[in-house]
């Protein structure tokens, strides 16, 4: 398999270890990357909220680049860089008054050919048994709460490849590597990540409802596919515990990384070593359970 | 050639006042074939009517032209003007220049009088080929059908046999009663739903003039309004009801447990079972999908402890054929499966998410919890109660788009037994809009509001579990702020949808849908209980969604046209109907499919050429009863051969000349 790989702008900071993971996955699933040249801007969030021409030309610009790439499909990692290049292709294909406007900005060949689809949409495409053979070490009974967030999902009419109320591509994942995904609520509920900023009070009780949920429901670790999600669920368990008096200390990491752990990819090698909250605890205690 | 008489009508100022109606009959007078014309304020009134039946034997006119309102309102009126004029009723043709020319285009006088002449000239063209046309009669068979022996059903049927005529009653369910014996109470006034059905129940089992078919469905109906011929299946029911007592032995002894219909899954029944205690008939069948005897070929428990040996595991299926007159549509509804698209209500995983149907046998004295009102997941009372409307209903996202009616009732009456029989206990009801359009209906939901129900204007967003209880986030809209509500039980109202099958119903009886799939009524208004097949009527919740008081009043106005139907010996049909040319008809046959009221079908015909031998050949057939006239076989006979009476090809070549030309 080859993709043009639209890695977007986290995957290339503050997310790291989600590009890093999803390097390590793919070239032992034999699924080939190549970077599309001169990417930019998806457009997600400061784009399109302020204007709407802006945040569909900088997405259909990264499309037309990899059209010319020659490849049929963009694989992307990111939830949010995956739901504006989707969106702004639907867009491009229903609306011809954008359209035009949009290629007369963006000055490149686009015939909306080009295939978006996302990391998870993918690799749970991907043959059951074909993964299960890659597993090496298994997760043991870790019991993980798979997080799938607003973005990647809904609205089903753009996303289409998951049920919007009840995912389980993710949770079929990680049943593979030997874990247990949880039955739980707050799957698709929103983080609040966008208002992290603006008006951290949201963000916060957000972040508490969704981590309460999750070890209500039993979870050692709560993964998931979005770089937002990742790091405002991570990195702002300190202050949720500090504004709210709680002791919250849930591993939050990529799916991604989940899974090149039970194909036997070094800890290292996946970016483990830059998450807040340690990581490796609760898989050490997943694998001491079963032992 | 014909002598034509025109007359045009002010309808006051309706048409009058935008075209100049005597300027209209005098440019009449020059078409051909018109010998007289003339203008009138309302034709329709007794001195119009008069003043056309006098000209008629002035003129010598043989035909008649109105040029005044739509057919559809007064072509029979001035029908029956001509045969008091001493002329058959169909040469009348009526050019509408009022609805068609002076109501749409008031603001363009001037187009609207030479659109009107030219109305008048094309109905002159027609009119002056139109041929006498004569009504032929067909006998009525005395008996009815039934189909549905729900609550519609079983007043139709009381009320048709109370008339004097015979009935006959299929329901396919082992009893009859259909859902409104499940349910607890009613609305407004509280009474007990099974002790004002059940009596109704027993006296159609008792009815000298109607016969009952249990588990039973129609096959096949054939044959015309007056004139059917109707195929029931009965399907085996293992127990032969002539000897079995309904001792209740053997469902006591049935080892097999399934969960139960009737308690929409709250509860369980037997293999053999009768659905509920005053089922009728009160004798019970064997579920051969699930009685062990049947799967796994040992048990025979039932029939070893019937006292009268009725078990008879080798019983087949009986096909039953019957003459009737009328048929009555009584299928009832359905309840929109919520758990296949409100994700964000749990797709039906959470066990204490239960519908209104369920909580109807939840607080039944007769239900699985014997009017206990208990959570499903853990058997314990529910202190706090969220109901949510519209689940399904009013949602053009994921469910119909039709307002359901009976929910804010049931809803209402539910929060009230909430609050009646748990002491202390919070009841919020999640509302869009509250419609309590009915007689003593608005009051009966103050009453609920008063008693202490909190009803919350907006919609649910999602139910999340917080241990063993569920939390309902929604919106206020009336505050404008969000609201979280810990709830122990969930209540939604389902839409109310066709009953399942109702496609498949409406293809076996011929009649017509609408887009939700409820069965079509002959005319919104003023034929509510009739369907565009003679001799179908419709009632109940199969035509749209409708509360008990509605059903029955639909029920006895759908007996009352078949009691009337019934009661003549002889029908007079239209004769504008189609009619084959046998000498053209080439025998293709594509005109049978086309024909929505299956009237056409083959026949074979021995004719003598000049020169041939004697030969057999197939045609078409008309058949007088069943056909409506639409045409549809008029346009695609490739021969020529088929032509409607009242509309044949000469006649409409001669308008469209008449237009055209």
């Amino acid at each position: 398999m080859r993709f043009s790989y639209y890695a977007g702008c986290s995957l290339h900071a503050t997310a790291r270890e989600f590009d890093l993971s999803t390097r390590a996955l793919c070239s032992r699933l034999g699924i080939e990357l190549a970077e599309i040249p001169d990417w930019s801007c998806c457009g997600a969030t400061a784009a399109h909220s302020t204007s709407h021409l802006l945040g569909v030309a900088l997405a259909v610009r990264n499309l037309a680049l990899a059209e010319a790439q020659g490849r049929d499909d963009v694989l992307v990692p990111c939830a949010a860089c995956y739901h504006r290049l989707v969106t702004a292709k639907k867009e491009m294909a229903e609306n011809p008054r954008v359209r035009e406007q949009v290629l007369k900005v963006v000055g490149h060949k686009f015939t909306g050919q080009v295939r978006v689809r996302s990391l998870l949409e993918v690799l749970a495409a991907l043959d059951t048994e074909h993964l299960g053979s890659r597993v090496v070490r298994p997760l043991g009974d870790l019991r993980v709460a798979c997080y799938y967030g607003c973005l990647l999902v809904k609205p089903p009419a753009v996303t289409g490849f998951d049920d919007p109320e009840h995912p389980q591509s993710m949770d079929r994942l990680v049943r593979i590597t030997g874990a247990e995904p949880l039955d739980w609520d707050y799957k698709t509920e929103c983080c609040g990540a966008a208002l992290g900023v603006a008006n951290e009070q949201v963000a916060l009780k957000l972040v508490r409802d969704i981590l309460e949920a999750a070890l209500q429901a039993g979870a050692d670790c709560l993964v998931c596919a979005c770089p937002l999600c990742q790091s405002n669920l991570d990195a702002r368990q300190s202050h949720v515990n500090r504004a709210y008096g709680t002791s919250l200390k849930l591993p939050v990491m990529y799916f991604t990384q989940l899974l090149g752990l039970a194909f036997g990819i070094g800890e290292r090698e996946l970016g483990l070593d830059t998450l807040f909250v340690d990581p490796r605890p609760a898989l050490a205690y997943g694998s001491a359970k079963k032992a | 050639m014909a002598r034509t008489g025109v007359f045009v009508c002010w309808c006051g100022s309706n048409i009058g006042g935008v075209v100049d109606c005597a300027a209209i009959a005098a440019q009449a007078a020059t078409f051909p074939g018109v010998a007289y014309s003339v203008d009138y304020k309302y034709l329709c009134s007794e001195p119009g009517q008069n003043l056309i039946i006098q000209a008629v034997r002035e003129h010598r006119l043989d035909r008649v032209v109105v040029a005044a309102c739509s057919p559809r309102l007064h072509e029979e009126t001035f029908r029956k003007v001509l045969v008091r004029a001493g002329l058959n009723a169909y040469l009348v043709e009526m050019a509408n220049i009022r609805e068609h020319c002076t109501w749409v285009h008031g603001a363009e006088k001037e187009r609207a009088q030479q659109k009107a002449v030219d109305l008048v000239r094309r109905a002159v063209a027609k009119a002056n080929r139109l041929e006498p046309l004569f009504e032929s009669s067909i006998p009525v068979t005395k008996r009815c059908l039934i189909v549905g022996g729900g609550i519609a059903g079983i007043q139709a049927a009381l009320d048709v046999a109370d008339a004097g005529q015979e009935v006959l009653l299929v329901e396919r369910e082992p009893t009859i009663g259909g859902n409104m014996v499940k349910l607890d109470k009613t609305f407004p006034t509280l009474d007990c739903s099974a002790c004002i059905s059940t009596p109704k129940m027993v006296a159609v089992a008792n009815h000298p003039n109607i016969r009952l078919y249990t588990y039973a469905e129609v096959e096949k109906l054939t044959g015309y309004i007056g004139n059917f011929e109707v195929t029931i299946r009965q399907k085996a029911r293992y127990v032969d009801h002539d000897r079995c007592t309904g001792c209740g032995t053997c469902w006591e002894k049935c080892p097999c447990k399934v969960p139960a219909e009737f308690d929409v899954g709250l509860g369980h029944r037997k293999a053999i079972y009768i659905p509920f205690p005053q089922a009728v008939p009160n004798k019970p069948v064997i579920d051969r999908e699930h009685c062990r005897y049947f799967t796994s070929g040992k048990c025979r428990v039932c029939a070893k402890v019937c006292p009268t040996q009725a078990i008879d595991y080798g019983q087949e299926e009986k096909i039953f054929t019957e003459r009737v007159g009328a048929v009555v549509v009584a299928t009832g509804f359905g309840l929109f499966d919520w758990s296949r698209v409100y994700g964000e209500y749990g797709y039906g995983r959470y066990p204490d998410v239960i519908t209104g149907l369920q909580f109807e046998r939840l607080v039944n004295a007769a239900g699985p919890t014997g009017g206990k009102i208990l959570r499903p997941s853990d058997g314990n009372i529910p202190r706090t109660v969220v109901f949510i409307k519209c689940v399904g209903s009013r949602d053009e996202a994921k469910g119909r788009n039709y307002c359901s009616r009976i929910c804010c009732m049931y809803t209402a009456k539910h929060a009230l037994q909430v609050l009646e029989k748990v002491p202390g206990a919070r009841v919020y009801v999640f509302y869009m809009d509250v419609r309590a359009a009915g007689k003593g209906y608005e009051e009966f939901f103050q009453r609920a509001v008063r008693e202490g129900a909190v009803y919350i204007r907006g919609r649910v967003s999602k139910i999340f579990r917080d241990g063993r209880r569920l939390v309902v986030r929604g919106v206020d809209t009336l505050l404008g702020r969000p609201v979280e509500v810990d709830a122990d039980l969930v209540v939604l109202a389902t839409a109310v949808e066709p009953a399942a099958g109702a496609a498949e119903t409406a293809r076996l009886l011929g009649v017509n849908t609408d887009r939700d799939g409820f069965f079509q009524e002959a005319h919104p208004k003023l034929r509510p209980v009739e369907t565009h097949t003679g001799g179908v009527f419709l009632a109940g919740a199969c035509q749209a969604p409708k509360d008990i008081p509605d059903t029955v009043a639909q029920a006895s106005g759908a007996a009352a046209k078949v009691v009337g139907l019934l009661s003549r010996d002889q029908l007079s049909t239209s004769p504008m109907i189609a009619r084959v040319n046998e000498v053209l008809c080439t025998g293709c046959f594509l005109c049978v499919p086309v024909c929505p009221y299956r009237a056409l079908a083959p026949k074979k015909i021995s004719e003598r050429l000049p020169g041939h031998p004697l030969r057999e050949r197939e045609v078409v057939t008309v058949n007088a009863g069943l056909c409506q006239g639409c045409g549809a076989c008029n346009a695609i006979c490739r021969a020529g051969a088929i032509e409607v009476r009242g509309f044949t090809n000469e006649q409409l070549l001669a308008e469209v000349d008449a237009l055209c030309l």
